[in-house]
Formats: C-alpha cells, structure tokens, sequence
C-alpha cells in the first residue's frame, strides 16, 4: 500500500514538473491524475494554462508518438542502416586514415552511375548549359566552345519555351513542346504514335509512382501486386498511402520469371482476404532481379490486368540498360498496341526517367509518365494533383527529351555521343558479367545473370552458425552477412530483406556501377571476405 | 466491356477534395482563350520571369558551367565567363560528389546546407544546424513532407491563416487532415488576432479535432502582410501554449517594400524570446530560390529548418526523404548562391548588385502602382503590399451581379474574374480560391507584369471594372463591407 502510494505520488510529481513542457501524449488517467493535482496545489513557474490545455485533449508537438503512423512503417533499404554505418565509417577514414582494413567505401548499394565516376554525355550537358544560360548563345566565342547541334538543339528547346524563360514555372504536365518530342521519341521507339497530353514531366520517375499510388489506394482495403523482390520505392509508397502491397513472387530457378498462375494465385488470395487489388506493378528490366521480361510474358500480363480491371504500372526505367543479345527491350506500350488494345481496353502508366540508361543523370531529378486508358475525368485529377507543385524542374525536363531524342545519325555529335553511349553499356555488360562470375565462384553462393538494369542479386546460403549469430546480435541474416562485408570491406550493399525475397532465402544487392578498373579490387575482396566468413561460420 | 480499372467512383477521395485554384478554372479558361489566339496576362502566379523578368547573370554562368565541366578545361572559358563565376562553379563542383548527374544525400548536398546554416546564422544572429535543414524540390515539396509527418487522419487539425496561399489547403485535403481557419483582419492590414486564434482553436476542439500545428505566412500570400516582431512573439507563445507545431512560411522574405516592418524571421523571434520557449517550440521555417528577385521558379529549389524538432522525429522525416533518393543538384547550386551571392570586390558584385535593385526597386514601384491603380476604383478597396508578390484587392458587387453569377452557376468572384478575363486577357485567381469571409470578394494578382506596361493594366481593369459596374449596378447597395 505504501509502495502505491509512494509510486502515485513520484508519477504526480513527474506529470507536474513535465506540465510546462509535456513531451509525451498524455493517456486519459495520466490526464485525470494531472487535473486533479493541479487543481489541489499551485505550481510556481508555470504558464497559466489556457481553458484548452486542461481537458482531456492530450498535448501534441511532433514527436515518434504523435507523427503519421504511415511514417514510421515506411522502410526504405537502399538508404538504410548499413549505408549509415558506411558513412561513419567513411567520416573515421578521413578523420582517421588507415583506421579500417580498405582505403575507401565503395558505395554498391545505390544505382548513382555518376557517383562512381561515369561521365554525363557531353551532347546533353552542351544543350543543358546553353539552356541553363542562353545568354551564351548571343556571344560569337560560344560556337568555339559547344558543338553547332548542340547549340541548333538549345535554340529549338528555348523556342519552345515562353519567353525562352527557362526559370518560370511552366505547364503542370510540362512544357508543351518538350512532350511533344518526347511524344515523338516514344513512337520512334514503339512503333505506335504518343499523344503528348498524356505525358506528365515530373522530378524523376519516383514522384510520377507516388501520385498514382495516391490516386489508387483510398485505405487498407485496397491492394496493389508487385513483385517480390521490389524496389522498395513501392512497398514504401504503398505504406505511405496506407494501402497493403500483395506480393507476387519472381521465380529465382527461372531467372526470375514471372509466372501468370502465381499472379492469379496471390490475386485470388488477396481478394478472398477482401482487399479490392487496384493495380499490378511490373519492373522491367527488373530491379533488383535484372530480368528482361518475354514479349510473350508481356503479353500475358497485359491479358491479365485487361481481365482483372487492373491499372498496370510499367517501371521501364532501365529500358536502355539490356545486356545480353538474346533479349530486347519492348515498352508494355508497344505491346499493347501490337495486342490492337486501345485507351478503352487497358490502363498504363508507363515511367521513365534520366537517372539510369547510359546516361545515369540521377542528380538532374528527370522523368515522365505516359498515362493511357484512363477517363478525361481521372487525367483531370491526375492534372489537379500534379498543379500544386506547379511543375517539375525545368533542366530536368529539358533532359527528358534529349533522352528520348538524342542525336541521330548525321548530326555533328552523334559520333562522340554514340561512342560515349557504346563505351557505357558495354562496360556495364562486362562488368554485370565478371560480378556475376565472381559471384558465383563464391562458396553457397548463386547469382543470376543479369540481363539488364544495374544490380546484382545474388543467393548466399548462410551457415546455421551465422544465422544463429545473426540472431544474437538482433539483426536479419543477411543484414548481418552485408555489415559484416561492409566493416571488412568498405563495400556497401543492400541486405535482400529491403526489397522482398522467399522467407528462409538471403540475398544482397549490389550494383555493377564501380568503375572497370575498380572491379578487379571489389572482386578480391569480396572473395577474401567471403572465404574467411565461411571459415569462421561454416556448419 | 473490360472493368474499369480507376474511374472516379474508385478514386482516392482525398484527391477528390484537392483544390488548387492558382492553376484551376481561370487559369485552364485563359490558356484556352490563349490557344485561340488571345492576348493574356498571366497574372495567377508567382512566376517573374514568365513575365520577363531576366534571370540574374551571375548564377545562371555558374550553373552552366556546373552543367558543363568540359568548359572549366578549355582555355577559352574566360571569353565567356568571369573569373568569379569559373572559381564558384568549380567550388560547388567540388561539394558534389560526381557533379550534377549524381544523387546527393536525401537531405542536399551537406557543404550547401552548410552555406545555407551560415545564411541563416548571419541573418538571425544565431547559429543554425546544417543537420536540421533538408534541401527540397522547391519549398512546396518541403511543406507536403511536415504536414505529411504531422498529419494522422482528420482528427488532425492545422491552423491556416484565411486568406492563404492553397498548397495548405490541398495539402491537408490530400493527407485527410482537418483545416482549421484564422481569419486575417483585412480592415486591419490583414493583422492576426490571438483571440482569433483562441476562438478557433476552441471551435475545432469542440468538433473533436486535436490541433497539430499553425502556418503562418510571412510576408503573406496573398495578402502581403509584413507581420511585426510583437505579432510573432504572441504567435509563439500561442503555439507554446498550445503545443502547436509552427510551421514558417517565409519564401517571400526578400520581397519588402515598405521600411517600418522589415523581415524578421520566427525563428530569431523564438531565439530572442530565450528561456524553455525556444528549446521547447517546435519549428520548421521554408525557403525557396522561386521569389524573392532570383525568381527562379523553374528550378524547384527550396528548403526546411527545423527547430526542436526531436531527433528520431528527424531521422523519420529524413527517411521520408531517402525514398525520393535526393532533389535535384542544380537547384542546390542556385540554393547555395542565393545564401551567398557575390560580396564586394568579386567581379560580378556591381552586376550583381545593378540587377538584384533594379529588379526589387521596381517590384516596390509596381506594388505602389497596383495598389493606387485598384483604389482609385470606386468600389474596390485594396491593402497596399507591404511584401511577397500579389495585390489581394476587393471588390465590392452590387446584388445584381451576384445573382447572375449564381445563375451562372459561378461563385461571384469566379464570376467577375471570368468576365475580366473575357475582356481584358487580364488572367487573375479569384479569391474563393484563398479563402475570405463570407459574402466578400477579392481577385490575387500578381505584381509581376513588366512596369512598362502597368499603367495599360490598371487602365485596362478600370474601364472593365466600370462598365461592370454600369452593368449591375442599381444603386440598392454592395456586397458587404
């Protein structure tokens, strides 16, 4: 009795010295307890509370307990836990060389190409510059320092652009004339024309991927499919607008084929739980998995989104990075055309963006989506949302639609510029093929080819040992297995659990970016790495 | 017949409720009477250059040679670009990691945020955190990801001042929150009143609604309020009071144009105050490259300051942030120039200096002509703008012209901005689209049009205005006040 008094006592006396400031919501008896104190003694220093403050309603700064509980169930691996580690560690190199095993980190875990020491194409950043300063062209020395498409390429953009205003907000969708060569692009490459008033330019393709989810989901109930494993942008994005991601799994044994039979599984699954499955996304090529998938896969899937009434999200983000001769990019665009399928038929929702390809202009914040099938009503709406941004950045538009039309045969760059394209995607085949070789000469470990994309996935079987050790220290296996190559190391990847993978499998990304002379080193080390971790785990 | 994947019925209602009016029926209306070959002034937007406005030189050859690293090797460069622009560029290259092409940290570059803290430190006499402050596609992206943290569902109320600025309405409509309005006293110079403030926050609380935060705007937008030192001290002491999250809006800080209330950030205001109340307060205060007189819209620069905000609160908001993986590059470099733009003795400083007046000395003449030019209309009564870019005048309709605007099927002012439109091309938001009390009308236009063609403006208004007028008017009386 004494010890519940005393106990009451020490918590009255803790509420009321924390009145002034009370960090924590108050639970409903915690608020009582207070009144009741407040209201039997006076308390020196504090700010007479104001009728509102002393009722029942608990007090609400922003803090873990008071923020959007979607927040805190968002993940998102790629700049996760271990790239924090990695970055301390990077600060203890400078501060402190030769502190750790390895001279540098060697970020693996993100697909930032530049990063890592790729050169921009020189055509893109000439026009870019011009039209970042037009004044430029007005000065005779500007033809001795930029090529003469370079500078005709910029003149026709800023013609396009009203008042040639390249820091005013522009159109909502983005400037008119850079759809309509984006537009242009689209049908070179498909074969089927592109109505530019379906093309939204916004800040890479990742803001396009959240707009729709927002579209989409309206509570829990509603489900969208993606692929298991993900890029996390859209499990976070799901959690973010409060829907529930149903998972379809890739099928590693088959290179990571996607299986008709398992999406209707998971659908019907889904829908016997009572979710309303609004949307199927597909990546392609894959991330993290590489895989280019089959028109006829294509096919199929397109069959299927048709005859469930689901929207089909198409992340074709990678669609300039395919690597092996016997597979091809095709948009879902084109294959759904090819299929005779109209606006009245399907709903697409293509994304493309700057930031991979051969150009890897991740920093530039460009891309677009190209939305068929949908009502004027829902592209007005999509329009409304995409309006209290007013726009996406300028430059990055302007980039959008160099990418989807970049010199051609004739032009004065296209010899440099098809050199400097060539030169990237080839070193980018070699190096996906030499990491996953090494990869695979890896005691218990499998990797799949990587077709396209700019990620490796590879399979690591983990000892019982390491799984129990992982489990003592409270991390996921493969988090365990990715911290400790990182601290041996400097090689920075993504554990397998980030993006979604078959319980009971471990997987980790990395990214086949490291510059080519940089390979040889990432590979070495890995390998010792690896071998002295099966020594110390091995069953 | 497939089934309809999305239609409208199975549409997120929070989009449903989304409004936006500065980019809404007038706007949509003048660029189709713009295709059909029409004159139009847009006036609907914050957007100078779109109204010629010229860049400012110095960032632009910055930027460009950021863009363009190749030029920093040519031997040639300084034909056409200044030595103090070559060394800046190479400068923010070297705060890069891999140049403009690669994603930054999710918060910005860090050696920005650093110039960004030593701007804000030099400007409040405090110092200020680079952790805390996270660099945004423009401001408006930094206002989505606060209210998105603070936001739970509609029983999270946010104070927003009435008239506002729409990205706050839209914004809580879309994360499903409640907005809870403070009138601005526009017979006041649109003042704000904490008993107002009580009296609204005790309203909302009746209905059930737990107030979260309060946005003010300053200068405000668009009414152009310069709020005083005095007026900022009693908001957060309310918001102390209240355990109100206080969020800054303050893009227009370099847009004054009158001398008794010269800016003063919340933030000094709170340091000021001392005592548990500035390490208690929670704020978060924004800034963009779009206003001031850079005017650099199309770059979608902007960033937040965050004050007391709790750290684990802070890594969430930064994880939030990691999923959009960075903003863009550029927009930093524009950032980094505008908290430190050329000093005296750089060889770009005259320039600089010449064009950064002239463009904010006009901007002062223009909110002068403005207000004149709509006051010297007799049933119009307009604030003068003490600061941002707008002139939020009313105007007072006779009965007969609202009633041929409901049977239009028109809110008045949409009404009356519609036929201003029609005959002038002068394209303005009208008021309904802020926010304003009950039966009282305003149009937000911008003082942006070229000071050349100003007084063609105001006259063209004045003859619309006063054949309106003719038109509906029967002498019974106007609308109120």
């Amino acid at each position: 009795m004494r010890r519940f008094v005393a106990d009451k006592a020490k918590s009255l006396f803790h509420l009321s010295r924390s009145f002034q400031r009370r960090p924590e919501p108050l639970n409903p008896l915690q608020s009582l307890l207070l009144t009741r104190f407040l209201s039997s003694t006076s308390i020196v220093d504090c700010p007479s509370p104001s009728p509102s403050s002393s009722t029942m309603d608990p007090p609400t700064p922003l803090t873990l307990h008071t923020i959007n509980p979607k927040v805190l169930k968002c993940e998102y691996a790629v700049r996760g836990e271990v790239v924090t580690i990695a970055q301390r560690l990077q600060q203890e190199l400078k501060d402190n060389p030769g502190s750790h095993p390895f001279d540098e980190i060697l970020y693996c875990n993100i697909g930032n190409p530049q990063s890592l020491g790729q050169q921009p194409i020189t055509f893109f950043r000439e026009v870019l510059a011009l039209c970042d300063h037009p004044s430029l062209l007005d000065k005779s020395e500007t033809s001795g320092l930029f090529s003469a498409d370079s500078i005709d390429r910029a003149w026709t953009i800023l013609d396009q652009i009203p008042g040639r205003a390249t820091g005013a907000y522009s159109h909502s969708q983005g400037i008119k004339g850079l759809r309509d060569a984006i537009a242009a692009g689209i049908e070179a490459r498909d074969g089927f024309p592109s109505d530019p008033n379906d093309i939204f330019l916004t800040d890479g393709a990742s803001p396009g991927v959240h707009m729709m989810m927002q579209l989409l989901i309206r509570s829990e109930s509603d489900g969208i499919l993606c692929p298991i494993p993900q890029y996390p942008l859209y499990s976070a994005s799901i959690a973010l607008h409060g829907g529930t991601l149903v998972p379809y799994y890739l099928d590693e044994a088959t290179g990571w084929g996607l299986e008709i039979s398992d999406l209707k599984k998971q659908l019907a699954a889904a829908k016997s739980k009572g979710l309303s499955v609004r949307a199927l996304v597909v990546i392609n090529p894959g991330n993290p998995t590489g895989q280019v998938l089959s028109e006829e896969n294509q096919r199929q899937i397109v069959e299927f989104c048709k005859k469930e009434g689901l929207v089909l999200l198409a992340d074709e983000v990678y669609q300039e990075n395919v690597y092996v001769p016997d597979k091809q990019f095709h948009s879902f665009k084109k294959v759904v055309r090819s299929m005779g399928y109209g606006d009245e038929d399907i709903a697409l929702v293509s994304f493309q963006s700057v930031s991979k390809g051969y150009y890897g202009e991740c920093g530039k914040r460009g891309g677009y989506m190209e939305v068929t099938g949908f009502s004027a009503d829902i592209k007005e709406q999509i329009y409304k949302v995409a309006s209290v941004n007013l726009c996406s950045n300028i430059s990055g538009q302007i980039l959008a639609s160099l990418v989807m039309n970049p010199p051609k045969v004739g032009d004065e760059s296209y010899e440099s510029y098809r050199g400097e394209r060539d030169g990237i995607l080839s070193s980018l085949a070699r190096r996906a093929k030499t990491l996953e070789d090494a990869l695979n000469s890896l005691e218990g470990v499998t990797c799949n080819k990587a077709e396209g994309a700019m990620y490796l996935f590879p399979r690591i079987r983990l000892p019982e040992k390491a799984i129990k050790a992982a489990e003592a220290a409270n991390t996921a296996p493969d988090a365990f297995y990715c911290k400790r190559l990182l601290n041996a190391t400097g090689v920075v990847v993504v554990p397998g659990s980030g993006f979604g993978q078959v319980p009971g499998t471990w997987h980790f990304r990395c990214t086949i970016l490291p510059q080519e002379d940089k390979i040889p080193a990432v590979v070495s080390r890995l390998t010792e790495f690896h071998r002295g971790f099966m020594d110390e785990f091995r069953d | 017949m497939s089934p309809k994947a999305l239609d409208y019925e199975s549409l997120n209602e929070n989009v449903k409720k989304v409004q936006y009016a500065v980019r809404g029926e007038l706007y949509l209306r003048a660029s189709e009477l713009q295709k059909e070959g029409k004159k139009i002034i847009f006036t609907n937007v914050g957007n100078p250059h779109a109204l010629g406005q010229k860049p400012l030189t110095f960032p632009r050859q910055v930027v460009a040679l950021c863009q363009a690293p190749f030029l920093l090797d040519d031997p040639n460069v300084g034909l056409l670009f200044p030595a103090d622009a070559i060394a800046r560029a190479k400068h923010y290259l070297s705060l890069t990691s891999g140049g403009l092409g690669a994603y930054s940290d999710s918060r910005g570059l860090p050696g920005v945020r650093k110039e960004v803290a030593d701007f804000i430190g030099r400007r409040d006499g405090y110092p200020s955190d680079p952790e805390l402050i996270f660099l945004t596609d423009g401001a408006s992206k930094g206002v989505m990801q606060i209210l998105n943290a603070i936001i739970r569902g509609e029983g999270d109320g946010v104070l927003v001042p009435v008239p506002q600025y729409p990205l706050y309405s839209a914004a809580i409509a879309l994360f499903g929150g409640s907005l809870v309005p403070y009138y601005l006293e526009e017979t006041a110079n649109w003042g704000l009143d904490v008993a107002d403030l009580r009296q609204s926050v005790a309203q909302a609380r009746r209905k059930g609604i737990t107030v979260r935060a309060m946005v003010i705007i300053n200068p405000g937008n668009p009414t152009g309020q310069c709020l005083s030192a005095a007026n900022l001290r009693e908001i957060l002491q309310f918001c102390y009071q209240e355990n109100l999250v206080l969020l800054g809006d303050e893009v227009y800080q370099q847009n004054i144009y009158q001398d008794e209330r010269p800016f003063i950030s919340v933030k000094k205001v709170l340091m000021d105050m001392g005592g548990p109340m500035s390490k208690e307060v929670q704020l978060v205060s924004f800034h963009s490259v779009s206003k001031g007189y850079w005017g650099e819209c199309g770059q979608r620069g902007g960033y937040f300051e965050m004050t007391n905000i709790p750290p684990r609160t802070v890594d969430e908001i930064y994880k939030i942030a990691s999923i959009s993986l960075s903003p863009n590059v550029p927009a930093m470099i524009f950032l980094g120039l505008m908290v430190n733009p050329p000093k005296p003795g750089d060889i770009s400083y005259d320039q600089f200096v010449r064009e950064s007046k002239e463009i904010l000395e006009s901007l002062r003449r223009r909110a002068r002509i403005m207000t004149d030019g709509f006051n010297s209309c007799r049933n119009v009564v307009c604030n003068f703008t003490e600061g941002a870019m707008y002139s939020f005048p009313q105007i007072r309709l006779p009965p007969r012209a609202i009633e041929a605007a409901k049977k239009a099927g028109k809110v008045p002012d949409v009404f009356y901005c519609l036929k201003l439109l029609e005959a002038t091309g002068i394209s303005t938001v009208p008021g309904s689209g802020f926010g304003q009390k009950e039966g009282v009308f305003h149009l937000r236009t911008t003082i942006l049009p070229a000071e050349e063609d100003m007084p063609a403006i105001m006259a063209s208004f004045k003859k619309f205005n006063d054949e309106f007028m003719e038109q509906y008017e029967d002498h019974r009386g106007y609308s109120r006040m």
